[in-house]
């Protein structure tokens, strides 16, 4: 067991492509750190460092309180699960496992020991004897954790461990590898681009962006209160709506335009980001989460002054909640954060862009599952609007305390 | 039995190609198998027999030929002369111990340095591929004469390494470009799983890298296995008796000063062929691909 701290870890590829820029991060001795961000943000290349299958170019990786850098992967003590399992094809599901084990010289009995309790931790004891191309996904999934358990060591790295597998096993196995790293609490880095599983299964979440720490925090912090666009966008499912708008300030309080409503901010919003003021009179980016907005016969008290009118274009009702899309006139300042967002959404940016300037802005909005608005009927939605983001601009940093001042 | 053909035309057509060539292929070998059978006279016999007609059976006698051992059993001719002939016996040993040791040198060093070559990325990783290849296109004839005084200086003339040396040279490009090709299809996480397993880059090419290259291994052996059994160049340059004179070389000495025993000739060529038949057949089926499945998502 130990703590993984990255100080300043830069990783450098041939023609000075930079996958991982001056990457910082602490991970806490028993902790479950994810690594999310699209792909290319240098997130496995960053669990590669830690594992020491690629070089570091500049800064320091430690594991315990030791420098690792030059420490080849073989003695850095980590376990790591694959993206593709990479289980060696020649041998059986227990060679599979005891492979570490017997390089590191263990003495038979513990072998045969730890393999048997491991497999019976995972459900694999009657597929020992087996190769692994006479396994399901879901099996050689799991001889993969297997391999990693069973060494016991200082930290398990996983890269993408589920992305191979289907819907509903991938759910199964997101908190079996949760138990598992509770029971065994061994500090795990954990690399994936679902931010489904970043939010269920980490301590803390670490948002990467072309090879930048963006924020880390616990998935509520990151919910709450993201410090930039990227990572409001990105954290959350469906994803957060943005639209561009002129802060007005009248009355001593705050009011917005989302198309042609005139929206007031609630107090708490206000009270929760004092830097806000600042922004008077000026352009600011908005965010609105999908579950911040309800159907305005159920929230049928409301005030008048946070609902919106929209046609429904598209009604999923889900059971647990319904999803209703809707398009709002309402422009959105394309930041270089916003056209990483579309790219992720596998939305090509221009097209994105000229969208959002005919004033064709796609919104989605999770309501409540005994709402009865109708596809392509108009209907009234309340927003809650105490919980509005705020993002600047010109930097795409999310506008909260003094702190986050950038002016 | 329709396998795959959208009409009988498309199976005869088939068919028709692949006996061609099989016929085209095969014709010098059973000509070779004819010479061999039948006696001098058919053997020049104008115009020539197309089938057999005068197969002379010799009963091999006990204890001439160390293979068949105390059986008296009925052998053409030729091949009886080819048999009890200690020269050619000498050649054969002498080839499979030439064969055989230039298939171990660059197998061990080919793998290496294929595993190098596949694995490391540094600047010169291409030049060094194309100057590997180009080596194997270089006129062995144009270093023979060189060869032969240096290998003279060195007392290495008519020694089984007068051989094996220029046949590894020339083998050694092959072996190592096509175990390049092999290494690089492999799966490059199951080496990473291997380090992060502990296993230093010894253990990791031994026992992950190696076992699942078998098929490629084996293909590339076979090959050089094949080049050296083959070889007559060097080795008729180099080697000067039964002392390290392989089969190919003796093969042309069933001749006197006046005639050439064609007959003897081709029993010995085809007793030199048979093994490698054999050798193939055999490792085909060894040679089995899809080895590394189930090694990741499938």
């Amino acid at each position: 067991m130990a703590e993984i701290k990255l100080e300043r870890v830069t990783k450098r590829f041939a023609g000075d492509t930079v996958a991982v820029n001056e990457l910082d991060l602490d991970i806490e001795d028993g902790e479950f750190m994810v690594l999310v961000g699209p792909s290319g943000c240098g997130k496995t290349t960053a669990l590669r460092m830690i594992a020491g299958l690629e070089s570091v170019s500049e800064g320091e990786v430690r594991i315990g309180d030791k420098v690792v850098n030059d420490v080849p992967p073989k003695d850095r003590d980590i376990a790591m699960v694959f993206q593709n399992y990479a289980l060696y094809p020649h041998m059986t599901v227990y060679d599979n496992m005891a492979f570490g084990l017997k390089l590191a010289k263990t003495e038979k009995g513990e072998i045969d020991e730890r393999v048997q309790k491991a497999a019976q931790v995972l459900g694999l004891r009657e597929f020992l004897d087996r190769k692994p191309r006479a396994l399901s996904g879901g099996q050689r999934q799991r001889v993969a954790m297997g391999r990693a358990i069973v060494r016991e060591p200082q930290a398990f790295l996983m890269d993408e461990p589920l992305s191979n597998l289907d819907a509903k096993l991938r759910v199964q196995m997101r908190s079996e590898i949760g138990r598992i790293q509770h029971d065994l609490e061994v500090t795990t880095v954990y690399v994936t681009h679902d931010q489904v599983e970043a939010m269920t299964m980490g301590d803390r979440v670490c948002v990467m962006k072309k090879g930048e720490l963006q924020q880390v925090g616990t998935p509520t912090e990151l919910f709450e209160k993201p410090v930039s666009l990227f990572v409001a966008g990105f954290i959350g499912s469906p994803s957060m709506n943005f639209f561009s708008s002129k802060l007005e300030e009248s009355n001593g309080g705050y009011r917005l335009k989302l198309a042609d409503h005139d929206i007031a901010i609630g107090d708490k919003t206000l009270s929760e980001r004092p830097a806000l003021k600042q922004y008077a009179g000026k352009e600011v980016i908005v965010g609105i989460r999908p579950q911040d907005f309800e159907d305005a016969e159920i929230a049928s008290d409301a005030p008048k002054d946070a609902r919106i009118k929209a046609k429904m274009d598209l009604v999923e009702a889900i059971g647990t909640e319904t999803l209703v899309h809707f398009v709002v006139d309402a422009p959105v300042a394309m930041t270089d954060d916003m056209k990483e967002l579309a790219a992720d959404a596998g939305t090509d940016p221009q097209t994105f862009e000229e969208r959002s300037k005919e004033g064709r802005n796609e919104f989605v909005a999770t309501i409540d599952p005994r709402s009865k608005v109708k596809e392509r009927s108009e209907a009234e939605l309340v927003i809650d609007t105490n919980r509005f983001h705020f993002f600047d601009v010109e930097t795409s940093q999310g506008i909260h305390g003094e702190s986050n001042n950038h002016e | 039995m329709n396998k795959g053909f959208k009409t009988p035309a498309h199976a005869i057509g088939f068919y028709t190609v692949v006996l061609i060539f099989a016929f085209l292929t095969l014709f010098p070998l059973l000509w070779v198998l004819k010479m061999s059978l039948v006696s001098d006279t058919e053997l020049f016999a104008s115009p020539p027999t197309f089938w057999p007609e005068s197969v002379t059976l010799k009963s091999l006698t006990a204890g001439k030929c160390p293979l068949v051992g105390g059986i008296k059993f009925p052998c053409p001719e030729n091949f009886q002369t080819v048999f009890i002939d200690p020269i050619f016996r000498a050649g054969l040993a002498n080839t499979l111990v030439i064969a055989g040791i230039t298939t171990i040198i660059c197998l061990t060093i080919g793998s290496m340095a294929a595993y190098a070559l596949a694995r490391i990325e540094f600047f010169a990783r291409r030049p060094v591929l194309s100057l590997v290849l180009a080596i194997s296109f270089f006129p062995a004839v144009a270093i023979i004469a060189p060869l032969f005084l240096q290998f003279q200086k060195a007392g290495l003339i008519n020694t089984y390494w007068a051989v094996i040396i220029p046949d590894v040279l020339f083998a050694l490009p092959l072996t190592v470009y096509l175990l390049v090709a092999y290494f690089r299809e492999l799966p490059e996480d199951l080496e990473d799983a291997a380090k992060v397993d502990g296993a230093n880059i010894w253990q990791a090419f031994f026992r992950v890298t190696v076992p699942l290259s078998i098929p490629g291994i084996v293909t590339t052996g076979l090959l050089t296995f094949i080049y050296a059994w083959n070889e007559f160049l060097f080795a008729n340059t180099l080697t000067l008796d039964q002392q390290a004179q392989p089969a190919t070389v003796v093969i042309p000495q069933f001749a006197t000063t006046y005639t050439t025993d064609y007959g003897a000739q081709a029993a010995a060529a085809l007793v030199l062929t048979l093994p490698l038949v054999i050798l193939v057949l055999f490792f085909q089926r060894k040679i089995v691909s899809g080895l590394t499945a189930g090694a990741t998502k499938g």
